[in-house]
């Protein structure tokens, strides 16, 4: 961190940025590394190589942020930064508090990707490649991705904070296209996780045969129905449901313009008693966690539902302040250019005591979403979409026939009040969560949860 | 020359030292500013300035790339070496080579010159207005989530060892807001929105409106029936499947055998109702420029017309592996950060004659769709199959009836070609499905899941 912002040049920085007023001042300095390739037609290629830095310094007054992001982090690019932010206020000059730098230490990383060689990382990819390829002859297609990427922040700010991080992140996916005559189907599977290099040592080529399982599962598959049924989903990503169905809605800044359907219903049963549910951005290694948020709040563990009742929202500081309470360690952003807003970290439905078994022989008639693509939710309304990425008819308390082309709709408070089993077979996955045009990497998980009812949007009628 | 384009010359002959048969640099410097605003006070105003460049390094036929913001001397230098660096990690691939320059014809009035007048107090006054039009249009408004207002202006320089070389300015902007209705019990969203090259291009009351017409709308909307029947497009609707459609005719996705569309070309896959081309130099398209991502020509590519499916799209590597192909110019980016790659630029979806109620007329028993959600996930690109959320209004005797919501469409992309009936007559830009210009469409039949 200190040699991103030199604590003299952040009180410097500051002391512009209040000289037309503002009643809260930060600079954010970040340096940014990455390292990407994959693996197509069983060749490397797409080598990538990023490195870039920069700062945004904000200024807080009323209710208005005046904001400027510049690249460079020479103190002149930041002064730029602060007086272009100042720039559009009019009031009098205010001081800003001495810095005092106390940082918590960063996420341990034991072996930094940076020192891996390349050809490594490249090797690795020839072997999920094979891997994949060995498990049929109807393997048609594999692509596959490395990642790693290293954010060095460092925040500072007017009342005496200053104090970074240094986070990585690793990660690997895994597409597969399966071909058998004209039936046509993919696959996909991803790891990754706030780690270093050690993420890879224990076969993390089996992804590729993971992935190539579901494609060639879903040759066989047929279309899938159509309307409302129970509906039973997978564990770990099964977890986006959550964070879809409630997760965007407990954001403060939807919470405080009226734009979630969870206004007004903290304490309120909004679920059965079997459910609870946390943000956690502390979990060891996992995939959302940074030690702290993007304006410097150490990163916490917050209960969102306890026993079904609705416990909390999840604050950055702007809105925080706002509501008179302390900000819950979700102020993140995509970068230097961006400005934090309040986001999920990890969130999860915390195990339960249903075995995914016991909830399926208990349907007569439903449909089993082991795995999504992703959701997408309006935290105004709360409709639902969730795109099945394998997906299976349930008939007679036992998994028939698998079924292409599923898609899950619902509302919000109705789908969360339905959730009627979780499941003891809990895990974590990672996902890449999309919020005002900022992107921020997420966990996500559960074990198995079974949904009373939800419409699936299939071709058979 | 500007400093920009001597820069990436500079990044050019540096990646050369480091070791490279042939380089590529791709320079842009943009400044922008966006404001939010919400119960009537600018909740927030940022001014942005950034700048960076991308090399591609060719060692042979192998290829890597680097990206970085230092475009000091030897910043630069520092970046074209990874480049070549990232070239030796590759394996060799017969078709990678850099375009050859090709005549660059200038595409003028791509800055408007409002973009630079306009002040961030103008800026945030047409943001206010939308604002106080979405609140006054109706009473069941009961708030905006947001209206954010954004502008930037762009110059970008590529040059290459082949001896390319070109540099141009572009401007654009975009207003919209999320607002907020209540009735009946619920809470209901809509998006308005307008693109321009500058602020003096956008109308605030017409984006204000849209939002508000669109959230009062849909109150008291409840499921439909599931069945299959005729479905109307909306501009906004009909832009994503559009994009997807474009994205699937990208050469890249075909050769590599991903792509519903790969060996069809020539086909009769459409009705004659749908005409669709890809145009690089529309005047008012947002992704317009006088050349590609990698320096090729912008041009105008007919991709289907008169039912049959004429052309894929076309980046220099693509190009070289087709063999007897040229690049269509449809070598994209998004910015220095990311290496050319096929996509299309503006998609143009031909209008035809029937006016909107004509085109519900037209539809009788059916639903007319206004928004669709899950694209990213309930989309498969390689097999085309989709099933997205959507919602919308009935269509009962060929009129507009009761709003719609918590529904999916469904179907295939190949099919849906077959399906469309009619094109509308009027066509609006849409930033959905990359840039897009479309009118509504009546597709004959789909699948609809609802209660």
């Amino acid at each position: 961190m200190s040699d991103l912002l030199d604590a003299a040049v952040a009180e410097r920085v500051l002391a512009r940025a209040l000289a037309n007023g503002g009643r809260f001042a930060e600079v954010f300095a970040e340096r940014r590394r990455g390292l990407a390739m994959a693996i197509d037609e069983s060749r490397i290629e797409a080598v990538q190589s990023g490195a870039e830095e920069g700062a945004g310094v904000r200024v807080v007054e009323g209710s208005t942020t005046y904001f400027a992001h510049v690249d460079g982090l020479d103190p002149a690019d930041l002064e730029r930064a602060a007086d272009e932010a100042a720039g559009a206020l009019r009031g009098e000059r205010r001081e800003s508090r001495p810095l005092r730098a106390a940082a918590p230490p960063p996420l341990p990383i034991e072996r930094r990707p940076e020192d891996v060689p390349a050809e490594r990382k490249a090797a690795l990819l020839r072997e999920l490649d094979e891997r994949a390829r060995g498990q049929s002859g109807e393997i048609a297609q594999f692509t596959s991705s490395y990642a790693e990427a290293r954010r060095e922040v460092a925040i500072a700010n007017s009342e005496g904070l200053l104090t970074g991080d240094d986070r990585t992140r690793t990660r690997i996916g895994a597409q597969v296209v399966a071909r058998r005559g004209d039936a046509v189907e993919t696959g996909a599977e991803t790891l990754g996780a706030h780690r270093g290099f050690e993420l890879l040592e224990d076969d993390p080529a089996q992804i590729a045969e993971l992935a190539a399982r579901k494609a060639l599962t879903l040759l066989d598959a047929g279309p899938a129905p159509s309307g409302s049924m129970p509906v039973v989903v997978g564990g770990g990503f099964g977890g986006v449901l959550f964070h879809e169905m409630t997760g965007h809605g407990l954001e403060a800044d939807h919470i405080q313009k009226g734009a979630s359907v969870y206004v007004g219903k903290l304490g309120e049963q909004v679920a059965q008693p079997l459910l609870n549910a946390y943000d956690d951005g502390r979990l060891p290694h996992e995939w959302g966690s940074d030690a702290i948020d993007d304006e410097g709040a150490p990163t916490q563990k917050t209960q969102v539902i306890e026993d079904g009742r609705l416990t909390a929202y999840l604050y950055d500081r702007l809105t925080a302040e706002r509501d008179g309470v302390a900000s819950t360690g979700n102020g993140r952003r995509e970068s230097f250019r961006h400005l934090p807003i309040p986001r999920m970290t990890n969130t999860y439905i915390a195990p339960g005591d249903a075995t995914p078994e016991a909830m399926i022989a208990e349907l007569e008639q439903g449909f089993y979403a082991v795995s999504f693509a992703g959701g997408q939710v309006d935290p105004a309304t709360g409709d639902f979409v969730f795109g099945v990425s394998e997906g299976y008819l349930i008939e007679g308390g036992k998994v028939t026939r698998p079924c292409r082309g599923a898609t899950l709709v619902g509302n919000c408070l109705e789908a969360l009040m339905a959730i009627d089993a979780v499941g003891d077979d809990f895990f974590m996955k990672t996902g890449i969560c999309g919020k005002g045009g900022q992107k921020a990497p997420v966990g996500t998980g559960q074990g198995h949860v079974r949904v009373r009812a939800m419409t699936v949007g299939g071709t058979e009628l | 020359m500007t400093e920009l384009s001597a820069t990436a010359g500079r990044a050019v002959e540096a990646a050369l030292s480091a070791g490279a048969g042939a380089a590529e640099a791709y320079a842009s410097r943009d400044s922008g500013r966006e404001v939010r605003v919400h119960g009537g006070e600018v909740e927030s105003l940022t001014a942005a300035t950034q700048s960076g460049i991308g090399v591609r390094a060719w060692i042979g036929g192998r290829v890597g790339y680097a990206y970085g913001t230092d475009l000091s001397e030897s910043g630069v230098a520092a970046i074209a070496g990874r480049a070549a660096e990232a070239a030796g990690v590759a394996d060799e691939d017969e078709f990678a080579a850099p375009p050859e320059p090709a005549p660059i014809e200038a595409l003028p009035a791509l800055s408007d010159p409002s973009v630079a007048a306009w002040t961030a107090a103008d800026a945030a006054e047409l943001a206010l207005a939308v604002e106080r039009t979405a609140l006054a249009a109706d009473p069941r408004v009961a708030g905006v989530e947001q209206v954010v207002y954004a502008d930037s202006a762009e110059r970008v320089a590529v040059a290459s060892s082949t001896g390319l070389a070109g540099e141009y300015e572009s401007s654009d902007c975009f207003a919209y807001l999320q607002a907020l209705a209540e009735g009946e019990g619920g809470r209901e969203t809509g998006l308005g929105f307008g693109l321009a090259r500058g602020p003096a291009g956008l109308d605030p009351e017409a984006i204000g409106a849209e939002g508000a017409g669109r959230a009062t709308g849909m109150i008291g909307a409840r499921k439909p029936a599931s069945r299959s029947c005729p479905v109307v497009l909306d501009p906004t609707v009909a832009a994503s499947f559009a994009g997807l459609i474009g994205g699937a005719l990208g050469a890249n996705a075909v050769q590599r055998g991903r792509s519903p569309f790969a060996g069809r070309l020539g086909e009769e896959l459409a009705s004659g109702a749908l005409v669709l081309h890809d145009d690089g130099r529309d005047p008012a398209g947002p992704a317009s420029a006088p050349f590609d991502g990698e320096g090729v020509p912008r041009r105008r590519t007919a991709l289907i017309e008169g039912g049959r499916l004429r052309a894929f799209l076309f980046d220099t590597y693509t190009a070289n592996r087709e063999g007897d192909g040229a690049s269509t110019g449809n070598g994209s980016r998004h910015g220095y950060r990311s290496q050319p790659s096929v996509a299309t630029s503006n998609l143009i979806v031909g209008t035809g004659s029937l006016s909107f109620a004509e085109l519900l007329g037209a539809a009788g028993e059916g639903v007319f769709v206004t928004d669709v959600a899950g694209l990213h996930s309930g989309v498969n690109p390689v097999t085309g199959v989709f099933s997205v959320g959507a919602s919308g209004h009935a269509i009962r005797a060929g009129e507009l009836a009761e709003p719609l919501r918590e529904f999916t469409i469904a179907g295939d992309l190949v099919s849906l070609l077959g399906a469309v009936e009619a094109a509308g007559a009027e066509a609006r830009w849409v930033p959905f499905g990359g840039s897009v210009r479309t009118p509504p469409l009546l597709i004959g039949a789909l699948a609809v899941s609802g209660a």
